[in-house]
């Protein structure tokens, strides 16, 4: 076991100020039912279960741009993945999620396994690019699915349910189910990320030459970093096909993998909190803008620009900037 | 499968390799040169047909509509530049994503509103309409030739400019390592300001040229943007000659690849089931080739630098 890897373990006070952030944050989304008499009802609930269901697949996606640098423009294929288990499970009448659950992450699992063999060859924007390719692949190949819908998608008559037990068809339930997961999802990356396994990781993104010479198979790693994220796509995919009760190839367009992608960079990169904040305030924003105008992107568009211009870091970045100064004064 | 058949869609594919090249020639200089993803250069492309719509519908004639797009879309190229990209140089290549990303959102959208979400459509020039007969029942547009013609001739001017000036000189040095051109004296920026201009112009021919045989829509950029992706990666980036092969075999291997793969599959599997799988297949034959080329040569087939 190589010594140098017990850097980043000394607890700092900043550290400590920020574990209120995932506090915060997850408390609020636990007391949101509680206020959804009070305003927006129904329509309030089924906004924030989708915040949090695309919070998974971010957080996910945060694991491997954050905190291994491998900018993945393909993630929304697993989302895909994941919904159309459910979906064409559904259609041939098996509509349990002890059957659609685990095939859903199976399925994103072995997509992510057999492609990332191929993507973790290369390095940089060809990584870029290649991701978005097999994305493409998968989109493609939903669009071709004639008997499951094709382009048109595919409807599902009902949500699944569990041992029998219509558990989700509530949509208070329901909530409170895609809560868990995202708890769970968010607490096993951040023990991942603590672990050897985390700092072998961050390591490879700083210097894969100098992790490689430690004695590091640098590719394992990162290759087993893929599937771990793919596969929480493919629990994502899950959750949004029972959301919506349709799935569509337009889940997997390579327009959602960059949305997905700015998600993770408006909250800001490898802070896993980052990534939950950053979803919420791309899918608060959007509810917000095309709420009064159908034309939000033009709005949009350009603050994505003025965030990347000016606010580095994304919002954690510039919250903690500005915590900073003002602490200075 | 007739030979008619094939010699026509070979054409096709020409024209759509053509086409790409006119694309990705800037997009993989841009890359190239300045280290930079530019995802808006597909909206480039759109600018460019859109702004030939318009100016179209003002003078009435072709050509004045060709010159009077051309120099707008080298405006908007500059524009943009000079109000985003050039404050990205740099940076982090996700800034670069996200920035573009959110431009492409914003022109989406703008042109939505000014142009309407209806596709137009821009009519052949009349000294180029009908077709002409390449061999016995053999027709072919003349519009389709021109454009193959036109894209050919823009590849070896730019053959020439890159390979035989000293802007092209510059250009080659700069893909190569920019912080040493940059250190020997040249100014940089002006010449990032040059390649970017240029290459928002070639997008924008590219859509002029194709705005008769496509409709014109909001889409129409995002589509094409990644399969220019597709041959720059392939070709090798920041590689003019890459660009320009893999561009061809992108355009061949899809468009024979959607007209054939049917006839193809049912050689070994019913013609059901081929025609299930027979369109999939061809949709995604390119990605998959870039998968494999990817996989075989990591940095494409012509890398402008050892990276």
């Amino acid at each position: 076991m190589p010594p140098a890897l017990s850097l980043a373990t000394s607890p700092t006070p900043t550290r400590r100020r920020l574990e209120v952030l995932p506090i915060g944050i997850f408390l609020a989304f636990a007391v949101l039912p509680a206020a959804a008499p009070l305003a927006g009802g129904e329509h309030l609930l089924s906004l924030g279960s989708r915040v949090m269901i695309f919070a998974i697949a971010a957080v996910a996606l945060d694991l491997l741009v954050g905190y291994g640098a491998l900018i993945s423009f393909g993630h929304a294929a697993f989302i895909g993945l994941g919904a159309y288990a459910v979906g064409i499970l559904a259609a041939h009448g098996i509509g349990d999620a002890l059957v659609s659950l685990p095939v859903a992450l199976a399925v994103a699992a072995l997509y992510a396994f057999l492609t990332g063999i191929v993507c973790l060859r290369t390095k940089g924007v060809y990584f870029i690019m290649i991701t978005l390719a097999f994305g493409q692949m998968a989109f493609f190949t939903a669009s071709s699915l004639a008997p499951y819908g094709g382009d048109d998608g595919l409807t599902i008559a009902a949500r699944s349910t569990f041992a029998g037990f219509p558990l989700l068809k509530n949509e208070r339930a329901f909530y409170y189910v895609v809560f868990v997961a995202l708890l769970g999802t968010y607490l096993f990356c951040r023990a991942l990320v603590g672990s050897r396994f985390g700092r072998v990781l961050r390591g490879a993104k700083e210097n894969p030459v100098r992790m490689a010479a430690m004695g590091f198979d640098v590719y394992r790693f990162q290759l087993a970093t893929y599937v771990i994220a793919g596969t929480l796509g493919g629990l994502s995919g899950f959750l949004l096909a029972n959301a919506s009760e349709f799935v569509s190839p337009a889940y997997m367009s390579w327009q959602r993998s960059g949305e997905l992608i700015v998600m993770v960079l408006l909250g800001g990169l490898g802070s896993l909190n980052g990534a939950i904040i950053g979803t919420a305030a791309y899918l608060l924003t959007e509810e917000w803008l095309s709420g009064f105008t159908e034309d939000w992107k033009v709005i949009f568009g350009p603050v994505l620009v003025l965030v990347v211009l000016f606010a580095r870091g994304g919002l954690i970045g510039v919250t903690a900037e500005l915590w900073r100064r003002l602490g200075r004064d | 499968m007739s030979t008619t058949l094939l010699v026509v869609q070979t054409l096709n594919g020409l024209q759509l390799g053509v086409l790409l090249f006119l694309i990705a020639a800037g997009l993989t200089l841009v890359f190239g040169v300045m280290d930079f993803i530019n995802l808006a250069h597909g909206v480039q492309y759109m600018l460019g047909a859109y702004l030939a719509v318009t100016f179209f519908a003002l003078t009435g004639s072709f050509l004045a509509a060709l010159i009077l797009a051309l120099a707008a879309a080298l405006l908007c190229g500059l524009l943009l530049e000079f109000l985003v990209f050039r404050h990205l140089y740099g940076r982090d290549h996700l800034d670069h994503v996200i920035a573009t990303f959110g431009i492409i959102l914003f022109i989406n959208h703008g042109v939505k509103i000014v142009w309407g979400a209806a596709p137009l459509s821009l009519p052949i020039p009349d000294l180029f309409s009908g077709s002409v007969q390449l061999a016995d029942g053999l027709l072919y547009p003349v519009w389709r030739l021109v454009t193959i013609g036109s894209g050919l001739a823009v590849a070896a001017l730019l053959y020439v400019l890159v390979s035989h000036t000293r802007i092209g000189m510059l250009v080659r040095a700069g893909a190569t390592n920019a912080a040493m051109v940059s250190a020997l004296g040249v100014d940089i920026r002006r010449l990032f300001l040059i390649v970017f201009g240029f290459g928002a112009m070639l997008a924008g021919f590219a859509g002029i040229m194709i705005a008769p045989i496509l409709s014109v829509d909001p889409g129409m950029g995002d589509t094409i943007l990644i399969l220019a992706f597709v041959v720059i990666v392939i070709g090798g980036i920041g590689s003019i000659r890459g660009a320009f092969l893999a561009a061809l075999l992108i355009g061949l291997v899809d468009t024979l690849g959607r007209s054939f793969s049917v006839d193809i599959l049912r050689l070994v599997m019913g013609p059901s089931p081929a025609r299930t799988v027979g369109p999939a297949l061809a949709s995604m034959l390119i990605y998959l080739l870039m998968a494999v080329v990817l996989y075989v040569r990591p940095s494409g087939l012509f890398p402008a630098k050892g990276r």
